[in-house]
């Protein structure tokens, strides 16, 4: 159904992208929009405590709060290239929404953003500036009306809007070219991270690199320089939610089975029927039950190793952070951090953690688990 | 010969096929729907398999769908339910789904499954033609059913070349930029568009579906067709109270009084 809206992009988003101007303008929004390049930071009292060397990639401090407007930037550009005026997104916890209708603020494009009933209710403060911004927010009234239902509602809205409207997925996931080009966008993160980690260590290659993986955006962008550097070790960390002996979780790498979701052919949670499960996470933005195909990849060919950590164990990390260096991250990033209890450190070893974005939009969540 | 075909060479306008989804409203309506359809003189059938994320939907089906998986239909359930079809139903049938819980089941098991029950063919609207090519194809034939290509106005005339190569049943022509159920009446612009595919000769027949909802939008598609398909409004036409016997007829009634 989807063949002609894909058509078009497929045939023609690597000449854009590689093409002379559209570097130029994405790499000068970069960096005097965005805020980039992004520190990387050396967490001196979080290194002490874990005896090592850890260092914090600070996606967090991006414009928007987080690695997702490095996509929507580009994908604006894509768009305007290919001479589109309308614009939809899919958003779970917010961030990818926020990161979209920012960008069609900046270019002048009517933005529809589809979201989980259920998420529109728990992360009101960004629906809130999203309809600021311009937005008009659809809430997802199907299934559990969460962020599979809104990625439903979006590919239906596209397939009834072929002609005039791009779609800006927000994650590695959908039918290709997406995987493929949202990985591309977010490179930016490893990038920088190779030059300022030589810059400050003198070698440009990490011994670790932790993310947090939903459907994999900001682990694909700070793991992909790193992926011929077989000595790097790239760790992807899933939200296992109640824990992943238990149905509330969304495990998908630990839990899954390969088959078929938007387009994608990867790791999906799903039922011996082939049904698709509803996830469960904390995080409003890794309750996926599907994960991208790049990672489904790196899965099975080990190249990468996928760790999962529980809500109660997030919120430790999340809490330990903020105290040990005073940087509240978002509920997502804090996963990364929370599995610094389960691997093995050594003194010398280098360890940087992608912080994907900040916590204010959990701040209602955290106030309820701490209690202040 | 496959009754596709059959159909197809007997009767070439106004050939009307209806969707439904299997499992609804209740999980054992499925073969008394396709019973009365059969009573009520349609030409063809297309059995939905429901799936949890019908991307290619609108809400009708979306919601039968669900009660549907609700009421506990799956593939194997289905297939136990049409185990005996063949004995008192002759006209062709065609199950619809999307590709996940197919390959959950597994493709090869569940096309001879098709095969031995006297299923005709197959509408899987999320399998992408490269796929089929690759993966698919053979055990299609191996097994006498027909895969079922779907167009748009955007589908291009190359594709079109292609889609009518690949195909030996009939192509499902969608006759709008749209998910099923969406109410349309053919505008300057979809005449266009039919008068485009009808323009290219194509060795394939052709069935309008998506928006066909009532007897003047099909008895306008079957112009520019050899008939089209009715979904949602029919699906929509099952809910509620009253037997089963009664809606089917009343719905197809009002549907094939023009024709």
């Amino acid at each position: 159904m989807m063949v002609p809206n894909i058509e078009e992009l497929r045939l023609k988003y690597l000449e854009i992208i590689n093409s002379y101007d559209f570097r130029q303008e994405f790499i000068s929004l970069l960096k005097h929009y965005v805020g980039r390049p992004s520190p990387l930071y050396f967490a001196k009292r979080l290194s002490e405590k874990y005896q090592s060397k850890i260092y914090l990639k600070r996606e967090d401090l991006n414009h928007t709060g987080s690695h997702k407007i490095n996509n929507t930037i580009g994908q604006i550009l894509v768009a305007k290239k290919l001479g589109k005026t309308r614009i939809i997104a899919e958003t779970g916890a917010g961030q990818h929404g926020l990161a979209t209708a920012t960008v069609c603020a900046l270019m002048g494009m009517k933005c529809i953003v589809y979201m989980g009933a259920v998420d529109v209710e728990r992360q009101a403060p960004n629906v809130k500036k999203m309809k600021m911004l311009g937005a008009e927010v659809i809430p997802a009234l199907s299934g559990n009306q969460t962020l599979k239902d809104a990625t439903n509602e979006a590919m239906r809205d596209w397939i009834n809007n072929p002609v005039d409207t791009h779609y800006i997925i927000g994650s590695v996931v959908g039918p290709h070219p997406y995987p493929d080009m949202v990985a591309r966008f977010q490179a930016v993160i490893s990038e920088e991270i190779r030059w300022q980690l030589e810059e400050q260590t003198g070698k440009e290659n990490p011994d670790r690199i932790i993310a947090c993986v939903g459907g994999g955006s900001n682990a694909a962008g700070a793991f992909y320089h790193f992926l011929d550097q077989e000595k790097v070790e790239l760790i992807g960390v899933e939200a296992a939610g109640l824990g992943v002996d238990t149905p509330e979780t969304a495990a998908t790498l630990t839990l899954g089975s390969p088959g078929v979701l938007h387009s994608s052919r990867s790791i999906l949670m799903q039922t011996d029927d082939g049904q698709i499960t509803e996830p469960y996470s904390i995080s409003a933005g890794l309750d996926y039950p599907g994960i991208g195909p790049m990672h489904a990849n790196l899965f099975k060919t080990k190249r990468a190793t996928y760790l999962w950590a529980t809500d109660a164990e997030v919120l430790d990390a999340a809490l330990e952070l903020t105290q040990l260096e005073g940087i509240i991250p978002a509920l997502e990033s804090a996963h990364a951090l929370a599995v610094l209890k389960k691997i093995r450190l050594k003194p010398e070893e280098v360890t940087v953690i992608n912080i994907s974005g900040r916590g204010d939009k959990d701040m209602e969540t955290y106030l309820k688990h701490f209690g202040y | 010969m496959n009754r596709i075909n059959k159909l197809f060479q007997e009767k070439n306008s106004n050939i009307l096929s209806v969707y439904f989804t299997a499992g609804y409203p209740n999980l054992d309506d499925t073969v008394p729907v396709i019973q009365e359809l059969v009573k009520n003189g349609v030409d063809l059938i297309e059995i939905g398999i429901p799936f949890s994320d019908p991307v290619a939907d609108g809400p009708v089906i979306q919601h039968s769908s669900l009660i549907s998986l609700q009421n506990g239909m799956s593939i194997r359930k289905l297939f136990s339910q049409l185990e005996n079809i063949r004995q008192s139903v002759e006209i062709p049938l065609i199950l619809m789904g999307y590709i996940n819980p197919v390959l959950q089941y597994g493709v090869e098991a569940f096309c001879k499954k098709c095969n031995e029950i006297g299923i005709d063919g197959l509408i899987i609207p999320d399998l992408p033609m490269d796929v089929y090519e690759e993966e698919f194809k053979s055990i299609f034939e191996a097994n006498n059913l027909h895969n079922i290509f779907l167009i748009t106005p955007q589908t291009s005339d190359e594709r079109l070349k292609v889609i009518d190569n690949a195909s030996s049943g009939f192509i499902y022509m969608v006759s709008s930029n749209a998910t099923t159920g969406t109410k349309t009446s053919v505008s300057d612009f979809q005449k266009q568009y039919f008068e485009r595919i009808n323009s290219k000769k194509l060795k394939n027949p052709r069935l309008i579906g998506f928006g066909i909802s009532n007897a003047e939008t099909f008895k306008n598609a079957c112009q520019y067709a050899s008939g089209a398909i009715i979904g949602s409004a029919f699906v929509k036409a099952l809910e509620g109270t009253g037997s089963l016997e009664k809606k089917v007829s009343g719905f197809i009634n009002s549907i094939a009084i023009n024709v």
